[in-house]
């Protein structure tokens, strides 16, 4: 009785399971099909950024009306230090920023990166310049797309540099730019404004001049060990050149204390004459100065770093190359965002907006400022874009790379200690 | 024959024991209260302490599952790294601000606030104001008191007509301004220990010393004091084992800097070990801060032990 009793009624049951089944299935594949997601993990950025995002993703999801794309925002920090964590959950966001280099390496060998050589080798790279995509090629493979290149320079405010009798555009050589700095000195003017604090805006003094001394190939050399590795005669030079420069007195009282974000508004104020810095400080300078108004564009000057003599990256440049990678399970519609949010016609809005440099070729002609511009025109005119080293050698690399540097501007370590630090930090990577 | 009894009695015993228990509810009570706490425990004691002693044997990034097995290897470096010898002097530096500066400073206040008047509620709670203040608003606030160019420590300088002093960014200095920032901020917690410790001290007591004509000091010396050794030794004790766990305060001033001058074991373990991605490394120093603290916290309590027996 109870054997027949169970035997008949899951027979009944099948039907309105099924039916149920059916039914989800249904729904279920029609609210995949409206909802495929796309989710895009950026570090915190300006708010014209993020308008230029929306407009993107608001236009996509016109043309493909079944994916859906969410942009996400950490702050800096936050985002160097729980991305490791993300990506090994199922939180895991399809697209997230990237800076290449060594940290990327990281992320491939533990097996948590797409391959994208097949889509980027059928058209997409094309449209960017070679040393872009290397920033993102590790082995011959490549694991990400560029969205736009910094470049560290110098800004100048003509209306203090006149002061000192100083033409900034006559400054082509290291020893041009610490003739001005002593002339500036002695007219009474802090020649340059730094934000020691943070530790990376004085890597952008030793990692230019590594960049110039030893060239990117010298620093692909070096990590291989090749000619002392990173004790070998560039690395130490480059501390030479930067305390000799420190020896000059060139910063702002107190700089191991001011942050960036000070350093840039001081610059915007006026309080000094130089500031070493990537080309997005324009709009951040004018923002951060008392007034909001910044140093006036005609008396604001952003020159190339200067040459130094016998280096082997003369014409080369340093800064940053920034872009998306797509994670390992991401869907191919994750793909097809990245690539439509990087291709030509965005980079160009982009341009045109003004938040950034973009890579793609042609796109420079859309900038509006003449500093984008001057921007685009040296990392056209380089040979081979170093990417920051603090990003380049990976994080624990780089943020020795980034005390060494405050302690040479501080004169506490020999330049020959730095290079090793810089060397052991490396092999215990 | 006797000794059959004498082990057959506690056998019948605790099995009576036991039947008794579980009959009055007591081990049921047993069954339902000790699991949380002991679940509670391992998962968020024991559990992560293991990881970080199994972590420290590797170099490891934090992706993946940890390979690159490295024995010793992080401890040697650790041993090694003179970052990490400031780290340990900076951090026994604190202990003994807490201790020799910090206690009396609080001591003295409490003997003079713990009556229960008006202006001495008052008092109390200015007193007290710092420790209600989150640790990270406390070192902006500081690190903004100390700043070089708007500072009010500048500004002063710069009206007796001397140069600004840029505090936080001066090897020799910038140690010595958080040290006076942790006093500022925890002086008013021990503070109140001391007071709730002085109010309990019986009144004729204070009273037969003062009729026998101690002097105020006296008294705090010789009634008040030992009698509130105790408190004392509480204090102490979340003296040391607070000064083994600063964080959030050198953050925001210095973040270590300059240099890496201004490091705790703490900050050291953040920054070298999670910031930087070698988070093999950086179990290395936890667990050594951990063993630091409980053959600290296990000697403290040893020698005060022995004391209040004496």
């Amino acid at each position: 009785m109870q054997v027949s009793n169970n035997y008949n009624v899951p027979c009944s049951r099948p039907r309105h399971l099924a039916l149920a089944v059916a039914v989800a299935a249904a729904l279920g594949s029609v609210a995949a099909a409206a909802d495929t997601t796309v989710t895009v993990l950026r570090i915190e950025s300006s708010s014209a950024e993020k308008d230029y995002y929306n407009e993107v993703v608001a236009e996509f999801e016109a043309q493909n009306p079944d994916i859906n794309v969410e942009f996400e925002y950490l702050a800096n920090e936050a985002y160097k230090t729980r991305l490791p964590t993300m990506l090994q959950s199922s939180q895991r966001p399809d697209i997230y920023y990237t800076w290449g280099g060594e940290g990327l390496r990281d992320q491939v060998d533990a097996g948590f990166v797409r391959d994208l050589t097949e889509p980027m080798g059928d058209g997409w790279q094309d449209i960017y310049p070679a040393s872009a995509v290397r920033a993102f090629t590790l082995d011959d493979r490549v694991y990400g797309a560029p969205l736009y290149a910094t470049v560290v320079g110098i800004w100048a405010n003509t209306a203090l540099t006149e002061q000192a009798g100083v033409d900034v555009d006559a400054i082509k050589t290291w020893e041009d730019f610490e003739n001005a700095v002593v002339a500036l000195r002695e007219a009474g003017i802090t020649p340059l404004a730094v934000g020691g604090q943070d530790g990376w805006p004085l890597h952008f003094y030793w990692g230019s001049l590594v960049t110039r001394l030893a060239g990117g190939e010298g620093i692909e050399a070096a990590k291989h060990g090749d000619n002392g590795g990173f004790n070998g005669e560039p690395f130490v030079r480059a501390g030479e050149m930067l305390q000799s420069l420190v020896e000059l007195d060139p910063f702002q009282p107190g700089f191991m204390a001011t942050s960036y974000e000070r350093a840039s508004g001081m610059f915007g104020d006026g309080e000094a004459a130089f500031h070493v810095m990537g080309d997005w400080d324009y709009l951040p300078s004018k923002q951060r100065s008392a007034s909001g108004e910044g140093v006036p564009d005609e008396d604001l000057r952003f020159i190339p770093f200067p040459t130094v003599a016998g280096g082997e990256g003369n014409e080369q440049s340093f800064g940053g190359m920034n872009g998306f990678a797509v994670t390992r399970d991401a869907s191919d519609e994750a793909v097809a965002f990245l690539r439509f949010l990087l291709n030509a016609e965005n980079q160009r809005k982009a341009a045109a907006t003004g938040i950034f440099v973009p890579v793609a070729e042609g796109s420079a002609e859309a900038l509006e400022t003449p500093y984008a511009r001057r921007v685009a025109e040296i990392l056209d005119e380089s040979e081979f874009h170093q990417v920051f080293l603090d990003q380049a050698l990976g994080t624990s690399v780089g943020a020795t790379i980034n005390d060494i540097s405050g302690d040479l501007a501080q004169g506490v370590i020999t330049p020959q200690e730095a290079a090793a630090q810089v060397d052991e930090a490396w092999q215990f990577r | 024959m006797t000794t059959l009894d004498r082990t057959a009695v506690p056998r019948r015993g605790s099995a009576d024991r036991v039947k008794k228990g579980l009959v009055s509810g007591k081990f049921t009570a047993l069954l339902i209260l000790l699991p949380p706490a002991l679940i509670l425990f391992s998962l968020f004691v024991i559990l992560p302490l293991a990881d970080a002693i199994y972590y420290s044997g590797f170099s490891w990034n934090g992706y993946g599952a940890p390979s690159d097995f490295v024995g010793a290897q992080n401890y040697q470096r650790l041993l090694d790294h003179s970052v990490f010898h400031t780290a340990l002097w900076n951090t026994a530096k604190l202990i003994l601000v807490s201790l020799l500066i910090q206690m009396p400073l609080a001591l003295g206040l409490a003997l003079l606030v713990y009556r229960k008047t008006p202006t001495n509620t008052l008092f109390r709670l200015v007193f007290f104001l710092p420790y209600i203040l989150a640790e990270v608003a406390a070192g902006l606030i500081w690190s903004f008191v100390f700043d070089g160019d708007y500072g009010i420590a500048s500004s002063l300088l710069n009206a007796m007509g001397k140069q600004p002093v840029y505090v936080l960014a001066d090897h020799q200095w910038a140690f010595p301004a958080i040290m006076t920032v942790i006093v500022w901020k925890y002086f008013g917690f021990h503070m109140m220990i001391y007071i709730a410790a002085l109010q309990s001290v019986p009144k004729d007591l204070v009273e037969a010393a003062k009729l026998e004509g101690a002097k105020p000091r006296q008294v705090a010396l010789f009634v008040q004091i030992p009698l509130i050794k105790h408190a004392l030794v509480v204090s102490g004790f979340f003296a040391i084992i607070g000064s083994l766990q600063i964080f959030d305060i050198i953050i925001p001033m210095t973040n270590g800097g300059p240099s890496n001058s201004t490091h705790t074991i703490v900050t050291y373990l953040y920054s070298f070990g999670l910031s930087r991605l070698n988070i093999g490394f950086g179990s290395a120093a936890a667990v050594v801060l951990f063993v630091l603290a409980i053959g600290i916290a296990f000697f403290y309590q040893r020698t005060t032990g022995k004391g209040s027996k004496a």
